[in-house]
């Protein structure tokens, strides 16, 4: 494991050198709670279960980051270094190809809880969010769920044959699922034959997981939840590991 | 010493048969050069050496080690310049440098390797503002980061200018000095004369001669010529009664003369002169290896 560290230092320079990439990761979400929060503000509703707008996108918006990353970050980026030839470079030298892909994960997991970080900061200086969760449960939350949008975002990478087509799947899959899952707009306002939908769509469970975590609700009550993320995330290593291509 | 051996070595795509039974040994500290035209194996070859590929058939040897499964260990010992590839586009000159630094167990100056090549003063330079010749630069510079045992250089001086070219090979002439053994491909013959000290020339997936350009070229026992422009019409009979002249040429204007001893161009020259005879462009073309190559394969060997 040799450069990983150097390896790890090096992404993280390059990921905030990409203003579309940062832009994304940190600033979006940030950025809708503002224009939201402004629109709605933050009163407690009945219809939220006594909470306001602002307390229920927080940990919804989080979801919409994980996707942005994994779903369209890590696919085009891993595509495209692919194609250009620079995975082929790495493969010469004595770098361990799973050190490579680590520390890619661990750049993205860091710019990710740095996009999350912003976003709560916002939601807490601007709006006083409510938060009634362990910190430490919701952040084991998050990293779940990246993790497992990040092994289908290499997924998709490993099944693309270009940066392009990358691009393709990654926002096709994106954009139906930001809105269908809750993420962007909230499950309570969705009508009833779309929530039957949303149930299927991997990223609704990250949404309700971390909402519920958000609010304070135990591990034990989202045990679905917490299922279907980890076979994501098994599956997502197995199949990746098995079509990734450095080539 | 031997650093790479290589024993009937086969890879094909599909039904194309890109290596086909190649076997070579390649000395330490010597400059081996494997010519030919594009697609007639170079890099599938080279790729097997550095354990990008797997050949069907055959076996290999690289520093004593097998590159299929002691790839890893093989890597910290070599150094690979690939034909294509890249870096990340913001990634900076001194940055990539150190980053490959970091792989390795042994490292080279870095700094001292930029000055080499020319690119100290890019070495704040993000990768995608470099010129062409200057990407090619660093990835030599990468390639010698651990201070290899053997460097790979595949197609080093494409996208170079001529005299970037040549500082090119005076850098390549050092690292053999040093000690390394160097394996390199390319399809100009005018490099593996110039820079190699043994050459493999290499036709369809198979190796066509082996030797030292020197011998290659002797090998073929042709003659030097000398060319030149007239006017009008000239009289050949004295030139062919030249002492060392096989045969004379003459069409549209110009004159080719055969010859193959030492001391022809004087006889020549003097032989003009006495006879009043105008001429222009009067130069000398001695064999090369691509004459060697014309005489192997039956065909120029062209970019």
């Amino acid at each position: 494991m040799r450069g990983l560290w150097k390896l790890i230092g090096v992404q993280m320079k390059l990921y905030l050198r990409e203003p579309t990439a940062t832009f994304f990761t940190i600033a979006f979400a940030p950025m809708c709670l503002l224009i939201f929060g402004t629109i709605y503000g933050n009163k407690p509703e009945a219809f939220f279960g006594g909470r306001g707008m602002v307390d229920i996108s927080v940990p919804s918006y989080i979801a919409m980051i994980v996707i942005s990353v994994g779903f369209m970050g890590i696919p085009i980026a891993t595509a495209a270094s692919r194609e250009a030839g620079v995975l082929r470079r790495f493969r010469m030298t004595p770098l361990n190809p799973a050190a490579y892909i680590l520390s890619n994960i661990s750049s993205y997991y860091v710019m990710t809880a740095v996009g999350v970080a912003a976003l709560v900061l916002v939601g807490k200086a601007v709006y006083g969010m409510k938060f009634q969760g362990n910190v430490l449960s919701v952040w084991a939350g998050f990293t779940l769920g990246s993790l497992a949008f990040f092994s289908l975002g290499y997924l998709v990478a490993s099944i693309a044959s270009t940066a392009r087509i990358a691009q393709a799947i990654g926002m096709i899959a994106a954009f139906p699922m930001m809105f269908l899952s809750g993420s962007a707009i909230p499950l309570e306002v969705l009508p009833h034959s779309v929530r039957n939908v949303s149930r299927f769509i991997p990223l609704t469970h990250v949404v309700t997981l971390m909402r519920g975590l958000w609010a304070g609700e135990s591990w034990l009550k989202h045990q679905t939840e917490a299922a279907v993320l980890g076979g994501v995330l098994v599956a997502g290593i197995i199949l990746s590991a098995r079509f990734f291509r450095w080539e | 010493m031997t650093a790479i051996a290589v024993d009937h070595l086969h890879k094909s795509y599909g039904d194309v048969r890109a290596v086909d039974g190649v076997t070579f040994e390649v000395k330490t500290a010597e400059i081996f050069g494997m010519v030919g035209p594009n697609g007639a194996g170079k890099t599938t070859t080279i790729e097997c050496l550095e354990g990008l590929r797997r050949p069907e058939k055959g076996r290999m040897s690289v520093l004593g080690l097998d590159p299929r499964r002691q790839g890893y260990e093989l890597r910290e010992r070599i150094g690979v310049q690939l034909q294509e590839s890249s870096l990340p586009d913001r990634l900076k000159v001194d940055e990539a440098m150190g980053l490959f630094a970091a792989f390795y167990r042994r490292s080279a100056d870095s700094k001292a390797l930029l000055e080499q090549l020319g690119l100290a003063e890019k070495s704040g330079a993000a990768f995608s503002k470099l010129s062409g010749g200057q990407k090619q630069r660093l990835f030599i510079a990468l390639a010698l980061i651990n201070d290899p045992e053997i460097v790979f250089l595949d197609e080093l001086t494409t996208g170079l200018d001529p005299q970037a070219r040549r500082a090119m090979w005076d850098l390549v002439k050092g690292v053999r000095d040093r000690g390394k053994t160097v394996f390199l491909t390319t399809h100009y013959m005018e490099e593996a004369e110039e820079l190699c000290d043994r050459v493999a020339i290499i036709d369809h997936g198979k190796i066509v001669a082996l030797d030292t350009p020197r011998n290659l070229v002797a090998s073929l026992q042709a003659e030097n010529r000398i060319v030149f422009s007239v006017e009008g019409t000239v009289d050949l009979a004295p030139f062919r009664a030249i002492q060392g002249v096989t045969h004379v040429e003459h069409s549209g204007g110009r004159i080719i003369i055969f010859g193959r001893e030492d001391g022809l161009l004087v006889r020549v020259v003097t032989a003009l002169d006495s006879a009043k005879i105008r001429f222009r462009d009067l130069r000398t073309e001695q064999p090369n290896l691509e004459d060697v190559f014309l005489a192997l394969t039956g065909k120029e060997m062209r970019d």
